[in-house]
């Protein structure tokens, strides 16, 4: 017998990962959480049936989403994560040490019990000392802030369901109110080839442009993700990330890291003409 | 049908529901109308709507009864929703609570009879008399001082009316208002009854007081001859779909029957009906549940609201014994001059900017219905817009409206002001002309002014405001305003 997962990326087109084991399946109040293992992937988990994070590619999306903020300002200091409860982002963040506190919200305390005890390679770093855990709506958190982080980094699951307030006008518009003078934003910004994707892409950069001076896009490849070809955005009050950033400074901090280096950070910007027009017209 | 005598039906059953499952389970090959013959004429529509749906848009049936005559599973379904709203008899209504309304005024008034109600009645009420050929006096509900609201009648004023016109037939009370504010009904009802009038009143935003707990009181608890309650609004049925209830011998069952049969359609939607059917299921076994988190819900948003400061979400500390006798905690009631914004502007922000409909914003508030189908992230959403339009939009509260009454004054019945001889005069220099039409700001839907009515500076005035504030201002023939019909 074989036993597979799979996600339909569109009604037409389906991803599949044979399963060797399912290791949990659990209804949190908010979304149905499932833990498997594979051949291919290692250990992965999904939400609501959708993929969050496989032992194999997760790297990817945690560097990207982590260090390119980090690169562009090295004076953070004050981080709040919202969403990412499988703790990857805040593993990223947390190995600089020259962050003095990390705050991360999460909806659903099921997810980060259930990611502790079955994904110890991204939830490593929950105990860390300078990290804060709430379970609470995301924008109900960041709503009671003023000028209170220097970066905030929003790691949603997709505009449906539980992630929904997290794509909102209302949410960006608190986000700049809770970020410091020169603080910045990025969030997970979906792929651009799928249209219902790139139509929650579209939506939310013309929505975080109208709040910040600066914004920009970014792309990685991560291959179990919808497309393969996922987007960031990058917004922020006052640094850009490709002209500001300090590449020895960044090296010099000593960082291993298995996706990110500077110049994937420059070129993580320059996006293919489709993905330009579609973001120019949004 | 004979199994059905004596039998004590329990309110988890559905009979209306179960008959049409049971029509849908027995493929029955349709000759009759609907022409779309389950949905296979319309391949598009059913696509849209689903075959299940389509499956059951059908006609009345011997085994799916007639609403006109119900002997059957309308007529268990009917006899189920009086019985869970603490009435004798009910009505399915399939018109919306604007029939309801008006079946009740008829029923109990005839041509050149009165009736006493409060200005602040939706249309439907003024359209009744418009076709009864009724005489409205209208009391004063009452206008907040500082919210610009009209409130609730106070009982005081509703007995002096009674007193000064001993012959009106009735005594019509909104409970709530749109706002969720509730008048003394039984002190109301008492008065009326005590002067030999019927007491009629308009639930239309009141459905949940049967259902939650510590709700204000409702109009068959109060003694109410007969209640309009409006299922589609908080209860959870399909739109139009809507219910009359009645109590006690004062009013024949029977002729409030002929009287709904005047105007209703022959072919009631069996969709409104199942939704009926199956949303006073839901209430009469879980209502308790469902508005113990409707009224989390507005207690959690007002005190977030109120937080944020410049806006004040108002509820029963308003209550003050007379015109604001009670209040229902589960409307979301914000007044919005605090921020310098009137509420159909947030109105329109709230929509245009950040995708959230709220039913409606008035000069000075706006109104979020918070009911059976709501989450905390959609309250987290309306909380979070409304801090940052405060954020962004504030203005000083100069140049607003401040005040929302406009008393009246009635020259003709309405239902001669509607059939008199017409002439169209610019809305601008109207003042002073008898009106042959509605003008009323909608939402909610109450008139500014009605058929008969001397067109006022002040009436005048409010109305060029509101229009100038983007509220969408409806009634005359003239869909663009710029000319009103006045009596020659």
């Amino acid at each position: 017998m074989e036993l597979w997962y799979t996600e339909e990326h569109t009604p037409n087109v389906r991803f599949s990962i044979k399963v060797r084991e399912q290791i949990l399946s659990e209804a949190s109040p908010f979304q149905q959480i499932d833990v498997f293992d594979s051949e291919e992937f290692g250990r992965f988990f999904t939400l609501d049936g959708l993929m969050m994070v496989t032992e194999k590619d997760e790297f990817i999306y945690h560097e990207m989403i982590a260090h390119v903020p980090m690169a562009t300002n090295p004076g953070i200091r004050r981080v709040l994560v919202i969403g990412g409860g499988d703790g990857g982002t805040v593993r990223e963040v947390a190995r600089y040490g020259g962050v003095e506190r990390i705050d991360m919200v999460d909806i659903d305390e099921a997810v980060v019990r259930v990611c502790r005890e079955h994904l110890h390679f991204t939830s490593c770093s929950l105990g860390d000392p300078r990290v804060t855990l709430h379970f609470e709506d995301g924008l109900k958190f960041v709503r009671r802030f003023e000028r209170a982080y220097d970066l905030i980094i929003v790691d949603s699951t997709d505009p449906f369901g539980p992630g929904e307030g997290l794509f909102t006008k209302e949410f960006y518009g608190n986000c700049f109110k809770a970020l410091s003078d020169d603080g910045i934003l990025v969030n997970q910004h979906e792929n651009p080839y799928y249209d219902s994707y790139a139509s929650s892409m579209e939506r939310a950069h013309s929505r975080i442009r109208e709040f910040f001076p600066v914004c920009r896009v970014y792309q990685a490849h991560i291959p179990t993700y919808p497309s393969g070809h996922w987007l960031f955005g990058f917004a922020s009050k006052k640094f850009d990330p490709t002209e500001g950033i300090d590449a020895m400074a960044w090296n010099a901090l000593g960082i291993e890291t298995k996706y990110y280096n500077t110049d994937i950070h420059r070129g993580a910007f320059m996006l293919p003409n489709y993905v330009k027009r579609a973001l120019e017209s949004a | 049908m004979g199994e059905r005598v004596g039998k004590k039906l329990s309110q988890s059953a559905a009979p209306l529901f179960d008959a049409l499952k049971d029509y849908r389970a027995r493929r029955v090959v349709p000759f009759d109308v609907p022409g779309h013959k389950q949905g296979r004429g319309t391949p598009e529509l059913t696509e849209f709507l689903g075959r299940s749906c389509m499956s059951v848009d059908v006609n009345s049936m011997k085994p799916l009864d007639n609403l006109s005559h119900p002997t059957s599973v309308i007529s268990d379904a009917e006899t189920l929703a009086a019985e869970a709203f603490g009435a004798d008899a009910a009505f399915l209504m399939v018109g919306g609570t604007t029939s309801a309304v008006q079946a009740m005024i008829m029923s109990v008034c005839k041509g050149g009879d009165s009736v006493i109600l409060p200005r602040n009645v939706h249309r439907s009420a003024i359209n009744a008399l418009i076709l009864g050929g009724i005489r409205p006096v209208y009391v004063d509900p009452g206008t907040h001082p500082e919210l610009g609201i009209s409130l609730g009648m106070a009982a005081g004023d509703a007995e002096a009316a009674i007193k000064a016109n001993p012959c009106a037939k009735a005594v019509f009370v909104n409970n709530p208002t749109y706002y969720g504010v509730c008048p003394d009904l039984k002190r109301i009802v008492e008065a009326a009854h005590d002067a030999g009038m019927a007491a009629i009143v308009d639930e239309a935003h009141g459905t949940h007081f049967y259902f939650g707990e510590g709700m204000p009181v409702s109009a068959m608890a109060a003694g109410a001859d007969m209640s309009a309650i409006s299922m589609h609004k908080t209860g959870g049925s399909l739109t139009q779909s809507s219910l009359l209830v009645m109590k006690g011998a004062r009013v024949d069952p029977g002729y409030v029957r002929t009287v709904i049969n005047l105007t209703q359609t022959t072919s009631a939607s069996y969709l409104l009906m199942s939704s009926l059917d199956i949303a006073r299921k839901t209430l009469a076994t879980k209502g308790a549940e469902i508005f113990r988190k409707v009224v989390r819900l507005a207690e959690y948003a007002r005190g977030e609201i109120n937080g944020a400061g410049g806006y004040y979400a108002f509820a029963r500390e308003t209550a003050n014994g007379r015109d604001i006798f009670d209040f229902d905690a589960t409307k979301l009631s914000v007044h919005t001059l605090g921020i310098g914004l009137a509420g159909v502007e947030v109105y329109d922000m709230l929509r245009d900017d950040y995708g959230i409909q709220i039913e409606f914003g008035d000069m000075g508030n706006l109104l979020a219905i918070i009911s059976v189908g709501d989450n905390d992230y959609a309250i987290e959403r309306l909380v979070s817009a409304l801090a940052e339009i405060k954020r962004l939009k504030s203005r000083t509260r100069l140049g607003l409206w401040d005040h929302e009454y406009i008393s009246p004054v009635v020259r003709l019945l309405p239902q001669e002001a509607f059939y008199a001889e017409r002439r169209a005069v610019p809305l601008a220099s109207s003042e002073g002309e008898v009106s042959s039409e509605f003008v009323m700001c909608y939402p909610p839907g109450i008139p500014i002014l009605a058929p008969g009515e001397l067109i006022t500076k002040d009436a005048l005035g409010y109305i060029l405001y509101a229009m100038k504030k983007g509220s969408l201002v409806m009634g005359p023939q003239d869909m663009t305003l710029e000319y009103i019909n006045v009596v020659k």
